[in-house]
């Protein structure tokens, strides 16, 4: 379902509810996230950040509201929920790279098993209009859909590209060794290059740096940085005040089952309207 | 003593018992192995199918019908079962298939039972995250399960699986009930000869042994393998 009066925003948030159980965690959000934010959220512990953004990508079901991806709404039954995460990248605060595989396939992973399931689909799809065709006039035959890439072409697309975002955060050689022999602060960059991989729309980061040893944590914060400058979308829940303060558009502050106060980094810092801000800024500044 | 080792030493060579015994061997370990892959194949789908989200109808009706299959061949003894599948399925449904077919279906089959508690504690042992980092990735359900989950899951629990193995093994001894001449039929039939069981159960008892060894042995090389192969 497509809205075309919706604005152009790439994630529009209505009235957002979640609750676990009886419990109410967010009442009522609404956001617009355009081309080129890059949104902070901040708050106290348990107020529902980690819950919100991952309503984004329906990681958690939402339990009310809706959610429209570049006009589409998610709860919609008939949108494949998988195509929509493929342009969300993602970011957690455990990095969650995949133990079983090597540096090189956490990244190709992704890409490489979309691009196969998108040939098969495309071959499925012909097999059904060959079997049609059999039935119809010579010249009223149907074309068969162009097939792309062979799998060894976009698999040797997938690694090259892989190296490139490897060379991009200076970790080429360690494209084949397993995330166990990995710092975390190396953890979260490749993490971040394996959301990257997939050309996502948007990028989600929650509390990128949170379980990160101290001096790890400025190597992941430059790279965000660098996103940011190069025009990534992003919504980052954080702790790093001076962070969210130096690279955020916009910030938001959670609390009360919802966002009790939005605006630039300085209406926000400086000038603080809200009392449940000012506490929460004077606590943790 | 003298006797039977005589008695035995003629059979087994001159007779060419040697022959039934390998070929027993080879019935044993075949039933074994085959079991034991498709019970890793069954186990491994209907643990896929307990740990599933159980919002649609479809995962809660599979999930009924593992449950019943899993209550049904942990619930009854092996021989039953073979017994049920020889001498009632088969012959009700009309299929021709010879015994050691039979046999290896059917402790496929329970095997599958017993392995599929074992993969999904397995499952479970893996980190939630694992999942949710590769469904965020765009990949579905079943894909994450098949490349990151399970090959996890499966390194979590070779020993137990190597278990499973050395009791399929073992288990196998009964497959005589159903005309399948296995390693432990191949002695009983050479000790029947001449009734002087005293060796060919000795070394009946050795040869599982040393079975059971080679397994354990199998098991710890892969284990080490495995771990080196994440450092
Ligand atoms: N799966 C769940 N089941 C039940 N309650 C949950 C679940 N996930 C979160 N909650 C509850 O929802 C509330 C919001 O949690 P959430 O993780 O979103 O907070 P947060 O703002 O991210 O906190 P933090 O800064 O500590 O990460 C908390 O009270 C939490 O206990
Ligand atoms: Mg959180």
């Amino acid at each position: 379902m497509k809205d075309e009066s919706l604005n152009d925003a790439i994630i529009s948030v209505k009235d957002l509810k979640k609750s676990f159980g009886g419990t109410e965690v967010l009442d009522g959000v609404d956001l617009d996230v355009y081309k080129g934010d890059v949104i902070a959220i901040i708050g106290p512990s348990g107020c529902g950040k980690s819950t919100f953004l991952r309503c984004l990508n329906c990681l958690e079901d939402p339990s009310g509201g809706s959610i429209f991806f570049e006009g589409e709404d998610l709860a919609d039954m008939k949108v494949d929920i998988n195509v929509h995460r493929q342009k969300i990248g993602m970011v957690f605060q455990q990095f969650n790279l995949f133990n079983n595989l090597t540096v090189l396939q956490n990244i190709m992973l992704a890409p490489v098993t979309v691009a196969k399931k998108n040939l098969r689909a495309t071959k499925r799809k012909n097999f059904f209009i060959k079997v049609s065709n059999i039935f119809k006039k010579k010249d009223n035959k149907k074309e068969l859909l162009p097939l792309g890439k062979t799998k060894a072409e976009f698999t040797e697309d997938a690694k090259n590209k892989a190296m490139e975002l490897l060379g991009k955060i200076g970790l080429t050689e360690k494209a084949d060794v397993y995330p166990s022999t990995l710092s975390g602060g190396q953890k979260q960059r490749i993490a971040i290059v394996r959301a990257l991989a997939m050309n996502p729309k948007v990028m989600l980061f929650d509390e990128p740096t949170s379980a990160l040893d101290p001096e790890m944590v400025g190597e992941v914060l430059d790279l965000i940085k660098k996103l940011a400058n190069e025009g990534m979308t992003m919504v980052i829940v954080t702790h790093e005040m001076g962070f969210a303060r130096e690279i955020a558009t916009r910030v938001l502050f959670m609390a009360d089952k919802g966002i009790a106060e939005q605006g630039t980094p300085e209406q926000i810092f400086e000038h603080p309207q809200n009392p449940r801000t000012i506490q929460f800024l004077n606590a943790v500044l | 003593m003298k006797t039977s080792w005589n008695l035995f030493k003629t059979q087994f060579i001159t007779y060419g018992g040697y022959k039934t015994v390998l070929n027993g061997l080879l019935t044993t370990v075949e039933i074994a192995v085959f079991g034991l892959i498709i019970g890793v194949i069954i186990g491994t789908l209907i643990a896929i199918v307990k740990v599933m989200p159980k919002y649609k109808k479809l995962p809660r009706v599979l999930d009924k019908i593992c449950t019943v299959y899993v209550a049904f061949f942990r619930g009854t003894p092996m021989v039953v079962q073979l017994l049920l599948g020889y001498f009632v399925l088969l012959p009700s449904l009309g299929i021709a298939a010879d015994g050691v077919t039979v046999a290896i279906t059917i402790f496929g089959l329970n095997s599958g039972a017993y392995v599929s508690e074992m993969m999904r504690s397995g499952i479970q042992s893996v980190d939630g995250g694992q999942l949710e980092a590769s469904r965020a990735l765009g990949l579905t359900y079943w894909t994450s399960m098949m490349k990151v989950v399970i090959p996890q899951s499966v390194k979590n629990i070779l020993p137990t699986l190597g278990n499973e193995f050395i009791s399929l093994v073992k288990e196998t001894s009964v497959v005589s009930f159903i005309a399948v001449v296995d390693i432990t039929k191949a002695f009983r039939s050479i000790g029947d000869a001449n009734y002087e069981y005293i060796i060919p159960y000795l070394m009946l008892a050795a040869v599982y042994l040393i079975l059971v060894l080679l397994i354990t042995w199998g098991i710890k090389v892969m284990e080490r393998r495995m771990k080196r192969n994440e450092r």
